[in-house]
């Protein structure tokens, strides 16, 4: 089947991306300013401490042999052990990459996850509705209301959302302050805010491409066939355009979700919320090399992870790949 | 029902209808009436812009966004078609009136089997149930002659040919049984060979159903095979109106005597001895893949136009490409004046690339659309010659007198033209060069009738003044008559014959050959008729 090869070959193709992005995340933190061994020791340490703490690290190795060591081990699933709380102190409190990131990335993927399962069908009950009303006042209301939403900075639409149901009228908390132990309900109650912030957000970008895909196929032929063959105009959009959109809109929303993971540290920034981008930031800022590099890979995945979804829903949708001659 | 007549279908009145551009309504169609008996069919023809596709969906009731009817009214059956609500419009069009669009390969949703889409009218407006349709649906296939009518409606659109597709679609408008079916160019788009089994097909269809038709083309001998009477637009407005055969004989207005009068343009064929250009044994391929010509050699003698006719996909622009260069032939070579010219375009001297020139079909994409008429003729000039200030100007306003147009012209941008100025334009940037040989690819299919003539005259006149040699590809034989003095006739990638035009147009011919010429619409309104007699005959 030539859509199960193609689909194959993507996947190779994406690995080979994921392998490329590993080589350049790894580079680029070898010009990070500054050394671990040196920001955690302090200006007082002697060479010899620093060069045995390098040495613990394995910072004394070429870089190419800790490549090989890292990419090694992230490949049997071993992200490594965080540098913090490393033996300087004497006793090591250090705990493993993997063990840091875990629920933090839970947490994301559950923001991400409560904010696409309200804004992607959302967006798209307003996208196909704006291009099947076009140009009237409906469709004017939600273009102006959407523009109005993408054109503030998100922590700007984050800190109005916690004066206006945070302090005038309490209805959520401002700080979504989420823990291990707690019910979903109540995780989805101290979310509220920064996934409404996210909705806003995501819903603008996702219905103006939805309806200027949707809209871009009303001028083709085949839809004036169709009307002159007297379907209605919902059946027009549905049946007629919307199969043939299903591409374009995935590849937005891929792109959307990507950014409700990798995305959001502002916002978590805004309401408190532990979620991955926070750690990325902590560990970039203490020079935590393993936990950054977990990070980035993560990040590097899931934006090809989705990409990878959206090209393979574009081949799906497509009867010429599907159904070749 | 209060029809006017006794088997009248559609009556219109001072149809008036308005386009919405350059900030204002511009009307499109000028007050014409229109009226139609049942099983009655009535051509439509006119150049582009003549208002013909617009006033046959008009005929509907519909005009496309951004247009409106401003005027007059539409009598369908006794059902005034412009007081109905868009839903009542929309079970009209579902069930008895359908239309057939011009390119079925863009007409139907590539998304949806051809089965649903040709069924799905008369399901949804209840006319029959969904399994009878579709059993109906088979059995037109059938009568329309499409290969496997079982199976190919569960095909997608992409897996079936054009001229395939053309049928099916005519299958789609008849699944309702309409009163009323507008083809609009069915078979323009389609390879002459394909045109006469389409042509076939809806005129028995239309017989069989007592089906009335509007029939849209700008093909006079198509339009004299299907129609009852004739209706000429220009403008938005009616010349004149006739039976069939009366129009044919004596046309009364000079401007459709005018549209007679092209098909006999003739030029008397010429020899010369002496070759300008030799393509021999050549082979290409696209990267690699399936070769698009085999083993083809095509002579061009000095001074002489050599036609270069065959169906789409025949390679007649293929051999054009290995010509100038811009796809290296994998075998063979190509000789200039009895020179080998390099095969790819990258190491061919200045010189060699001033001495061959290309025009193409779609004038509008050939230029840059943001540079002026003056800065279009001028680069080669330039580029060629080194001419430059007052000198190429003055070079300049020479060529476009040449190519019949004034001084005015060398500021205007090409979308200030019209479609024939457009193809001057590139004419005479073609011109500006010196070229000994110019290649024309289809250079007058997008052009009416009458503006075609325009062109052909003035490149047979640049011909005899500056002795260019022209390889002339077209699928229009028409247009092979009137300027060629040899012919290659192509199939499949392969040379069929070449030789004298006389020589190939009269019998006998090659088998292919054959087919091309007998597929070539005729002015007679018996010609379909006798196309299909004698084939019945030889089967």
């Amino acid at each position: 089947m030539a859509v199960v090869s193609t689909i194959i070959k993507r996947l190779l193709l994406g690995l080979l991306t994921l392998f490329v992005v590993s080589l350049i995340i790894f580079g680029s933190i070898q010009f990070l300013p500054g050394d671990f061994a040196e920001a955690v020791l302090g200006q007082a340490a002697t060479t010899e401490t620093v060069a045995a703490f390098r040495k613990e690290l394995g910072l004394d190795q070429p870089s190419y042999i800790r490549y090989f060591d890292w990419i090694g081990s992230v490949m049997t699933g071993d992200f490594g052990t965080s540098f913090s709380g490393r033996a300087a102190s004497g006793v090591d409190r250090s705990r493993s990459v993997a063990e840091l990131i875990a629920p933090r990335l839970a947490n994301t993927l559950f923001l991400a996850g409560m904010t696409a399962v309200v804004a992607v069908p959302l967006a798209l009950i307003l996208g196909i509705t704006a291009a099947l009303w076009r140009n009237s006042y409906y469709d004017r209301i939600v273009n102006a209301s959407t523009l109005t939403t993408i054109s503030f900075p998100e922590f700007f639409v984050a800190y109005i959302l916690v004066l206006l149901l945070g302090t005038l009228w309490a209805v959520f908390p401002s700080l979504a302050d989420v823990q291990q132990g707690m019910s979903f309900g109540e995780r989805v109650y101290k979310t509220a805010l920064p996934s409404l912030t996210l909705t806003l957000v995501i819903v603008a970008h996702l219905m103006r491409m939805t309806r200027a895909a949707i809209i871009n196929l009303l001028a083709s032929p085949y839809i004036e066939m169709a009307q002159l063959k007297g379907e209605s105009p919902m059946r027009v959009i549905l049946f007629h355009a919307l199969p043939n959109a299903w591409a374009p809109i995935a590849t937005v929303t891929a792109f959307n979700l990507a950014y409700l993971v990798v995305g959001v540290v502002v916002v978590e920034v805004v309401f408190v919320y532990p979620g991955i981008g926070q750690l990325m930031v902590d560990a970039v800022s203490s020079r935590d090399i393993p936990v950054v590099q977990a990070c980035a890979l993560i990040f590097a995945a899931t934006y090809i992870l989705l990409n990878l979804i959206a090209d393979v829903i574009g081949i799906a949708t497509n009867p010429r790949l599907l159904h070749p001659k | 029902m209060s029809n006017s007549g006794g088997d009248r279908l559609l009556e219109m009145r001072n149809i008036r209808i308005e386009g919405f551009a350059d900030e204002k309504w511009n009307p499109i169609i000028r007050g014409v009436d229109l009226s139609l008996d049942r099983g009655e069919v009535l051509g439509l023809i006119g150049e582009s812009g003549a208002g013909k596709s617009t006033l046959g969906k008009a005929s509907m009731g519909y005009t496309q966004p951004g247009c409106r009817i401003s005027g007059g009214t539409i009598v369908f059956d006794g059902i005034d078609l412009r007081e109905l609500s868009s839903s009542r419009l929309q079970r009209i069009w579902g069930s008895r009136i359908a239309y057939v669009a011009q390119s079925a390969a863009a007409s139907f949703n590539p998304a949806h089997k051809l089965i649903d889409q040709t069924v799905a009218a008369a399901v949804r407006e209840g006319i029959s149930s969904d399994s009878t349709a579709r059993d109906d649906a088979r059995k037109l296939y059938a009568s329309l002659q499409l290969p496997e009518p079982g199976s190919i409606g569960e095909r997608y659109p992409h897996q079936v040919s054009g001229g395939q597709l053309q049928r099916v679609m005519t299958a789609m408008a008849l699944s309702p049984r309409p009163d009323l079916i507008i083809f609009d160019e069915p078979t323009t788009a389609l390879d002459v060979t394909t045109q006469v089994e389409v042509l076939g097909a809806i005129r028995d269809i239309v017989e069989n159903f007592n089906t009335a038709a509007i029939y849209i083309t700008h093909d006079l001998a198509v339009v004299a095979q299907m129609a009852d009477r004739i209706k000429v637009l220009r403008y938005g407005n009616e010349v004149e109106e006739a039976d069939t055969r009366e129009m044919l004989a004596e046309p009364k207005m000079d401007y459709t005597k005018s549209l007679w009068a092209v098909r006999t343009l003739r030029k008397e064929a010429k020899s010369s001895a002496k070759n300008v250009l030799d393509i021999e044994n050549v082979d290409a391929s696209y990267g690699g893949s399936a070769k698009v010509l085999h083993d083809v050699s095509i002579r061009l003698p000095l001074g002489r136009t050599v036609a270069i006719v065959g169906e789409s996909g025949s390679g007649k622009s293929t051999a054009a490409r290995v010509v100038t260069g811009l796809l290296p032939a994998s075998n063979g070579r190509v000789l200039f004046n009895g020179d080998q010219l390099p095969p790819d375009i990258k190491n061919r001297s200045k010189e060699q690339l001033r001495r061959i020139q290309m025009i193409y079909q779609m004038a509008d994409t050939a230029m840059n659309p943001r540079q002026t008429v003056g800065e279009i003729i001028g680069r080669p000039l330039e580029f060629y010659h080194g001419l430059k200030g007052k000198e190429k100007e003055a070079k300049v306003f020479e060529l476009l007198e040449s190519i019949e147009l004034n001084e005015e012209f060398y500021d205007r941008l090409p979308g200030e033209l019209s479609g024939g100025q457009k193809q001057r334009i590139c004419i005479s940037r073609a011109l500006a060069a010196e070229p000994d040989v110019i290649i024309c690819d289809e250079v007058t299919s997008a052009l009416d009738q009458i503006v075609q003539e325009g062109i052909l005259q003035l490149l047979m006149r640049q011909q005899r003044e500056r002795g260019i040699s022209y390889l002339f590809i077209t699928h229009d034989i028409a247009t092979v008559e009137a300027i060629s003095d040899e012919i290659v006739v192509m199939l499949n990638g392969r040379v069929v014959e070449q030789g004298i035009k006389d020589e190939v147009l009269s019998p006998p011919h090659p088998e292919y050959t054959e087919k091309l010429l007998k597929s070539v619409p005729e002015m007679d309104p018996c010609w379909l008729d006798r196309v299909f007699q004698e084939k019945s005959i030889a089967v």
